[in-house]
């Protein structure tokens, strides 16, 4: 899940900025020199704060306005973007929910008298979690209200290249100028507004994380809604995916197709090769969900208690009157074009995070392009953003970390004669006692065949994938060999160390099981 | 060793020397020919790394094939004297002359990577290594050489290794792919508590595996308490049975030993459960349960026994304490515990008990996590405090007393300050001992062949070839000297050994930066030097060393050219997050490095990549 958004309701109106405050009050277009700020950031998600607060260290006048629009179900949130009130965060904590309820089927093994099945409450985690996501609202107002960045909760749109007008709730209209903007509104998620009573019936991520009562049984037409389905999963609800095509598209395929072995084998259930044409809410309240067979065209139906769209998102740029300013975006995805300065088509109008075209939407990416691009802007830095080898993991029920190129990307850029890749099944140590399956724990390594082998990408899948692979990702940054990484020293016991005992190729044909330390 | 060369026109190859072009001087025949310059590596524009790898395929072909080799230089007295040596003895030797043949440097460069001996002589009998000149005349008095000299398919195996741990294991394997004739002998003495294991060593037996099993144990009771947090409901008071957790992790233990005798098996390496200890040079005597002797003989001997818990040699400390070679297979709970020592067995074992309920105390003499950084072990100690774990500071047990027999019984510890005369006392269910871990290498006879090792320490010295002072013999393991006493480390050194020794390479185990981690319910983590090391090892060289510390759990330390020296973090899953950060110091990782790469959010190897 990625970065920022649009975001913002505020948190009443205890701290709203008065906007008798605005310098000058201005009507109109300023000049340059009498600009309300030097730096306008629209936008409050994770890129957009980034960039806000680094130049207001660098002692810049700077002001942020953010928004959030109601979703189609009306669920809203305040200050910090996707990834704070309704991606990375909310995911990762009903990401751990599930994984605890693992573990408790996992204690009596290791001792623990628990009498299972223990039964989950959605009230109770959602209301935890809401409340985590709601301390960081605040703390993200605190931190902008110390470093004097002003914000604004308004929708903006452009006037002209250097002003902004902003609507607030109440209606009313403000224009603010600066010298230089940043883009940084983020994305949505897409609605399939084709079929028949998506809108109406559907939710998507932006509303799961808000729900006040359990979704109960879940349908997921979907190709990446992987996580979300694997959480629900996970806290014992019974969740279908429908998928048209392949899973996780853009990842390693080898690895994208045992996450979802994982999954199934862990009770998620999945309608391969099918659409969705439409859905109808039955007199009981629950919904009826048509599906067509894409091979066989044959009609299917089945009933659900929730529909979650998770087909892709948008980009938030339509709201925004670009065209005025004449910051160009692409004709297909509507994502705004930009350089490796982060420039846009207009010299002092850049653009961070989701709503570019072409770059990971991913929010550390997005904060540190935010960083590097104030600090270029007022820090007098010429550091550019490097956005190869980024790491990332998707956090599955068995979560899977990657950096660098897949298989199929190295054997395309390399050929197939030049790229050697090494692999092992392994058995993470705590699962031995726990007696759980561990067919799909596996690392590959993806190198240059010929010496020294440089690694060009890192794929695990298991147990803290995350943390497993963002020390590998530096080693990457700091051009690691094969050689390298095998004179690395394991940590014993960890999952982390089968990466340094990768001695199997895949050329060899050898069983890469692990046996034995 | 086989091994033709393709294409190798020189004229006087090494490997055929015997059978043509040899000389006799003083009774040895000379390789090079009178009269024209032999070479040794193929002439030509071959890459220089290829034009090496093959002469040093000869070099070791022709040790291989020869009873005695002298790489010698004909104007070099020591050569000359060991080359009168072996004349006096009758023994017909290969001698190549170093400087009559083109390449002769070349050739001393090859031997000195294989060898670690850069000087001429250089004598090899039998395929061992002997040294130079006076490690020759040494052995010849010590009996060594005549011994050498026999014929080695005397032996009854290539190499025998004595423990049956990870370094062990790994090394006989490797020996055994190889080809080699290869025979274990594992014998575990049984504590003086009684108990005893299978074939495995520390690690998979009394130390990583059921350590982190229990840790892991411990964990889950966190994230019991955590998930009615996250939602799962139930109201009853968890309880841990400690039988049921003990039985599971004994049962994993047993699969794996059994798997371990699998795999010798079928690499054909043999398995004598027996306590070995030299009684002469090449011959080792095997003692079985019931005390039955055998002898075998090998060429080769790697020694890799490993480490036992220190007593403290205190009125009742063998009688009634236990040490972590008994508590991971304790039939009962051990209830309330005194843990004595501060080295991280000491504070995993506090750690996981008090994570299941226990009433823990640490006494502890002097500091924490002694050779780890201290910042980082005090948040260790304290994070422990705050999780129920009682200390106390600067006491050491005087004596321990049985107060009640029973599974537990009741013990009574009476200890005294380390600065005053106050005495304390306490009353405890069972205690336990983790004040460090001593070699297991004075009572197998490394006397009778003259191995040297540490008197004060036990350990014994190796070169960076893990080769003792006795060259037929090696050492891999916790009892090497100086060297990180880690199971991956052992694996490492022993897998390379076996490849030099019986392959065709020359890795050498590289020893710097291993990283590791200590699993308290606070995991830490670190890779490179501490903080106190970092400075101390950069001020005498007068380099800058900058720190860099995020939040309160993670630090760096960073040398004058940028360069990461240490990487220290405390949390969950630090051995997790490590691994990587050692594998990209590996790769010369700099500050600049770690500031330019993105972290994967939300997690903790992220934290390392935020910006200081």
């Amino acid at each position: 899940m990625a970065a920022m958004a649009v975001a913002l309701r505020g948190l009443g109106g205890r701290f709203r900025w008065r906007t008798q405050a605005v310098a000058g009050g201005v009507r109109g277009a300023a000049r340059a020199g009498q600009r309300d700020y030097d730096l306008l950031v629209v936008g409050g998600g994770s890129g957009g704060l980034a960039c806000a607060k680094e130049a207001a260290q660098l002692g810049r006048k700077v002001a942020v306005v953010d928004y959030v629009e109601p979703s189609p179900q009306g669920t809203r949130w305040g200050l910090g973007g996707t990834c704070v009130n309704v991606g990375c965060i909310p995911k990762k904590l009903m990401h751990q929910a599930a994984l605890l309820g693992g573990l408790i089927q996992d204690a009596p093994n290791y001792g623990w008298e628990v009498a299972q099945p223990v039964p989950h409450d959605w009230r109770k985690m959602a209301e935890a979690v809401q409340n985590h996501v709601k301390s960081l609202n605040w703390g993200h107002r605190v931190q902008l209200q110390d470093r004097k960045v002003k914000y604004f909760n308004i929708k903006a749109s452009f006037v002209d290249e250097h002003t902004v007008c902003g609507v607030a709730k109440g209606g009313k209209e403000i224009l603010l100028s600066a010298d230089h903007i940043i883009i940084a509104t983020g994305g949505r998620p897409r609605y399939p507004t084709h079929i028949e009573g998506a809108l109406e019936y559907g939710i998507t991520s932006d509303d799961i994380f808000w729900l006040k009562e359990s979704p109960g049984k879940t349908w997921h037409p979907t190709d990446v809604a992987l996580e979300c389905a694997g959480f629900l999963t996970g806290i014992g609800l019974d969740t279908t995916i429908m998928m048209r095509s392949i899973p996780l598209r853009g990842f390693d395929q080898q690895m994208s197709s045992m996450v979802i072995e994982h999954m199934a084998s862990h009770g998620t259930r999945f309608l391969r090769g099918c659409a969705p044409s439409r859905v109808r809410r039955l007199p009981d309240g629950q919904l009826q969900v048509t599906w067509e067979d894409c091979t066989t065209g044959k009609e299917d139906t089945g009933t659900f208690d929730t529909v979650l769209w998770a087909i892709g998102r948008v980009p938030d740029t339509r709201s925004l009157n670009l065209e005025k300013a004449g910051v160009d975006t692409s004709p297909d995805t509507q994502k705004i074009l930009v350089d490796s300065r982060e420039a846009t088509s207009v010299p002092h109008i850049y653009a961070v995070g989701d709503v570019v075209e072409g770059r990971p939407e991913l929010t550390p990416t997005a904060i540190m392009a935010g960083r590097l691009l104030v600090q270029r802007l007022f820090g007098g830095s010429s550091d550019l953003m490097d956005y190869d080898n980024v790491p990332t993991t998707v956090f599955t029920p068995l979560e899977y970390g990657c950096v660098g190129l897949s298989e199929e990307e190295a054997v395309a850029h390399h050929g197939q004669e030049h790229v050697e890749v090494y692999h092992a099944h392994y058995k993470p140590l705590e699962f031995t006692v726990a007696g759980r399956d561990a067919s799909q724990c596996y690392v590959k390594m993806v190198c240059l065949r010929e010496p020294p082998q440089l690694v060009l990408g890192l794929h695990f899948l298991g147990p803290n994938a995350g943390e497993v692979t963002q020390g590998f990702a530096l080693g990457i940054k700091c051009g690691a060999s094969y050689a390298q990484v095998m004179r690395t020293v394991g940590i014993h016991p960890t999952c982390s160390e089968e990466v340094v005992k990768l001695r199997i190729s895949k050329r060899s044909g050898l069983d890469p099981t692990v046996t034995g330390c | 060793m086989e091994r033709s060369p393709p294409q190798s026109p020189g004229p006087g190859k090494a490997g055929d020397a015997p059978n043509r072009r040899s000389g006799h001087v003083r009774g040895a025949r000379v390789l090079s020919p009178p009269g024209r310059r032999a070479r040794l590596s193929s002439p030509g524009p071959s890459r220089s790394s290829e034009a090496r790898e093959e002469l040093r395929s000869r070099l070791l072909g022709l040790i291989e094939r020869s009873r005695v080799v002298i790489f010698s230089k004909s104007y070099c007295p020591h050569s000359t004297r060991v080359k009168e040596l072996f004349s006096s003895l009758g023994v017909e030797c290969n001698v190549l002359e170093l400087d009559q043949v083109d390449d002769g440097a070349r050739v001393q460069e090859v031997l000195s990577e294989i060898t670690n001996q850069k000087t001429v002589p250089n004598i090899f009998v039998n395929k061992v290594h002997v040294g130079g000149c006076d490690q020759t005349f040494q052995a010849y008095q010590s009996g060594l050489l005549q011994k050498l000299l026999q014929e080695d398919s005397a032996y009854d195996y290539d190499l025998i290794i004595i423990g049956g741990g990870s370094g062990g294991l790994s090394c006989a394997k490797e020996a055994a792919i190889l080809g080699k004739k290869v025979m274990v002998l594992d014998f575990v003495v049984p504590s003086p508590q009684g108990t005893s294991w299978g074939l495995g060593g520390t690690c998979v037996n009394v130390g990583c595996i059921p350590k982190k099993l229990m840790h892991q144990a411990a964990l889950l009771g966190q994230a019991l308490c955590d998930s009615r947090k996250f939602g799962w409901e139930y109201n009853q008071q968890v309880r841990h049975n400690w039988e049921t957790m003990t039985k599971a992790i004994q049962n994993h233990i047993s699969s794996l030993n059994w798997g371990y005798r699998l795999s010798l098996r079928e690499k054909a390496v043999a398995y004598v459960n027996s306590y070995g200890e030299f009684v002469e040079h090449h011959k080792i005597k095997a003692t079985n349960k019931k005390g039955q002797e055998t002898y075998y003989t090998a060429a080769q001997f790697v020694i890799a026994t490993g480490e036992r818990p220190r007593y403290l040699g205190i009125q009742g400390d063998k009688e009634y304490c236990i040490t972590s070679d008994d508590l991971f297979s304790l039939p009962y709970c051990p209830g309330k515990t005194l843990v004595v020592g501060a080295s991280y067995v000491a504070l995993e074992c506090a750690g996981f008990l008090a994570g299941f309920g226990l009433d823990v105390t640490v006494m502890v003499r002097s500091i924490l996590l002694r050779g780890f950084d201290q910042e980082m072990a005090e948040k260790v100690g304290s994070y422990m405090e705050q999780h129920g774990v009682k200390f106390l500071r600067k006491f050491i047990p005087v004596m321990v007393q049985q107060l009640e027999k029973g599974s537990p019984g009741k013990l009574k510890v009476l200890a005294k300050s380390t600065e005053g005369t106050e005495t304390i006392e306490g009353v405890y269910n069972t205690v336990l001992l983790a004040i460090g871990r001593d070699s297991c290498t004075r009572k197998i006879g490394l006397e009778k062949i003259g191995v040297k090792i540490n008197e004060k320490s036990g350990k014994i010295p190796v070169n960076d070839v893990e080769q003792t002072n006795v060259p037929y013999v090696y050492a891999v393991g916790d009892i090497l000297e100086d060297k990180p006493e880690l199971t991956p480390v052992a694996i490492q050194s022993g897998k390379l050994l076996a490849q030099r020794l019986f392959g065709a390479s020359l890795e050498k185990c590289d020893y710097i930066n291993v990283p590791t981690t200590v699993f308290t319910p606070l995991e830490y983590g670190c890779c490179g030097l501490s903080e106190e090391k970092a400075i101390e090892v950069y001020k005498k060289e007068n380099l800058e060393v900058r720190l860099y510390t995020i939040y309160f759990n993670c630090e760096f330390a960073v040398n004058g050219s940028d360069r990461v020296i240490g990487f220290h973090i405390l949390g969950p899953n630090a051995g997790e997050v490590t691994q990587g950060f050692a594998a990209a110091m590996k790769c010369g990782l700099t500050k600049q490095l770690l500031d330019d790469t993105i972290g994967i959010h939300p997690t903790c190897g992220e934290v390392g990549n935020r910006r200081f």
